[in-house]
């Protein structure tokens, strides 16, 4: 086992797909490093490369450009090597097993997997083992990929999305379970698009919009970048640059007599904007949305190059 | 680490589906005793040279084993709707051993098949030799080598909604052209059946008067649609993980 390599090192990332109408480029030049024993969050808005950045890294798809390497080695190597665990976006369990069949049956194709009690244990199965896989509830399913997923005991574990159409208790046990598993030591990187997801769960956050990185950083940093909530208000004749001043502003912008502000506190930001500029009227505070986030972040999103004007990427690692 | 534990839950999980056990075995007895009792006296079965309980066993044994077989094509489509072909390939499974696994599932759910049929057409008087029985079980199993290489890739070009007619289809359309329901001994239909694997899989049921009922011609045909059908399924195979 390569003790000093990194878990993942993805440079110069491209890969498109054929659409109906020409090539999608979903990945269009992806480059980071993530470190052993990190959890990581990839974070974007649907479409923006996430699962294909994901699929290339369990060689699931070759990039047009590019390299992947997993501890130093090719992805289909270390799936080989029982390197790599994965719970894929789109699935569902094979029928015809009961729980503890199914993650032995998978356990049986590894070298040194972990005790199927333990798994079902960690993925919150135990009470479930005897029941057929078809008749298991959506989050008893979503754990039971889960344990399929980490019964090899990988050293690096992916999860594409995998608390999509789980209800909110169903989401909180799984992420126990990726916790406890993450705290063996493994290296961990999950999809979502709910930055929440992210905050909650992750060291580091890597943002994805429109198959690029826009920012990269401690999941804190991140949600002061995304701005958590943004505020509108009827304002006229109030310049953006000294509204985006205001504490809690992270930036403004004036459409007519209509300002947004996207913050990063929108507590703060209220009280310092009403005293200053008491003719604001017809205000509104809403969550920002991730999408909305990242179209300000990106620019335009066909846009082949870098945007200028976006936000510096932050690179805290 | 091995495939063996893996192909041992495949087949666990393959003879828990009712529905698959009912039509895919109950469905040829029942057509079996429907058919062949009436005739049970005929000793030249319609020029066949066979008796019709004979004739019958291998024929509706052949059209079973040979469903067996393409099925597994119905299989491998719902799991890889199911996103379960990609879930394998994240893991240490080798092609060859996952399609191996297949294959013997496949080769199982046959040989239960047979086995049914033969203890039916037993009971409706068919006697042979020992060797016959050994001999007319190798050519059927050699027979259906083409058709585990069709299912393979038919399952891996088709999605949940297309399989199932086109299994039911060739299987039934195969069935008629090689004398499953009737022996087809002259004629466009017999030429035609010739060309096919499945004609000689209802002839491996004259192993008891011919001895070697293929000929230079049966070898031929069977080994070449195994060729064809596992490049076809290889094909396929290759088409549908090609995301790699």
């Amino acid at each position: 086992m390569p003790g000093e390599v990194e878990a993942i090192r993805l440079e110069g990332l491209v890969k498109s797909w054929k659409g109906p109408s020409g090539p999608v480029r979903a990945v269009r030049g992806i480059d980071v490093t993530i470190g052993r024993g990190e959890t990581v969050a990839l974070l974007g808005p649907n479409g923006a490369g996430k699962s294909t950045t994901i699929d290339m890294i369990l060689g699931l798809a070759r990039p047009d450009g590019g390299h992947v390497s997993v501890f130093g080695r090719a992805p289909s190597d270390a799936v080989k090597a029982g390197l790599v665990g994965g719970m894929l976006q789109t699935g569902a369990l094979i029928r015809g097993l009961l729980v503890h069949e199914l993650v032995s049956m998978v356990a049986s194709l590894y070298p040194d997997p972990l005790d199927i009690g333990e798994v079902l244990e960690l993925a919150g199965l135990t009470d479930a083992a005897q029941q057929r896989t078809e008749k298991l509830s959506g989050g008893q399913t979503q754990r039971a990929r889960f344990a399929v997923a980490v019964v090899s005991n990988p050293e690096l574990l992916i999860l594409d999305e995998p608390t999509v159409a789980m209800d909110v208790e169903g989401r909180r046990a799984f992420w126990v379970a990726m916790r406890a598993f993450a705290a063996r030591g493994k290296t961990v990187m999950f999809a979502t698009h709910y930055l929440e997801e992210a905050d909650t769960n992750a060291d580091r956050a890597v943002l994805l919009a429109h198959g690029r990185i826009v920012a990269d950083g401690p999941t804190t940093e991140i949600k002061g970048r995304v701005g958590t909530r943004t505020i509108r208000a009827t304002l006229p004749e109030v310049a953006s640059n000294e509204l985006a001043a205001i504490a809690g502003v992270n930036s403004a912008e004036r459409h007519g007599d209509a300002v947004i502000l996207v913050c990063s506190d929108s507590d703060q930001a209220i009280r310092e904007l009403l005293p200053r500029y008491p003719a604001a009227r017809d205000i509104e505070i809403t969550g920002a949305g991730l999408e909305d986030a990242f179209v300000r972040l990106t620019g335009d999103p066909d846009d082949d190059e870098v945007p200028a004007t976006g936000p510096e990427v932050h690179s805290a690692r | 680490m091995s495939s063996a534990t893996y192909t041992r839950y495949e087949l666990l999980r393959t003879v828990r589906e009712r529905r698959l056990m009912i039509f895919g075995f109950g469905f040829p007895l029942v057509l079996y005793f429907v058919i062949a009792v009436p005739n049970r006296h005929m000793q030249d079965f319609a020029g066949s040279g066979v008796t019709a309980p004979l004739y019958y066993m291998v024929s509706l044994a052949s059209f079973g084993t040979m469903m067996s077989m393409v099925s597994l094509g119905g299989r491998i489509a719902g799991e890889r709707e199911a996103g379960w072909t990609r879930q394998l390939r994240i893991t240490p499974l080798s092609p060859r051993s996952y399609l191996r696994a297949k294959v013997m599932t496949g080769y199982t759910m046959a040989a239960l098949s047979l086995g049914l049929l033969y203890i039916a057409g037993a009971a409706l008087g068919v006697s042979l030799s020992a060797g016959d029985w050994i001999k007319t079980t190798l050519l059927i199993a050699v027979a259906l080598l083409p058709f585990a290489a069709l299912g393979i890739g038919l399952g891996h070009l088709l999605t949940v909604d297309s399989v199932g007619p086109a299994i039911g289809g060739t299987v039934s359309l195969l069935a008629l052209v090689s004398g499953t329901w009737f022996p087809v001994t002259s004629g466009f239909l017999h030429a035609l059946g010739q060309c096919l694997p499945s004609y000689w899989l209802v002839q491996a049921g004259r192993v008891s008067i011919d001895g070697q009922p293929w000929g230079a011609l049966g070898w031929a045909v069977v080994l070449g649609w195994t060729v064809v059908l596992v490049a076809f399924a290889g094909w396929a195979y290759m088409r549908d993980t090609g995301r790699v």
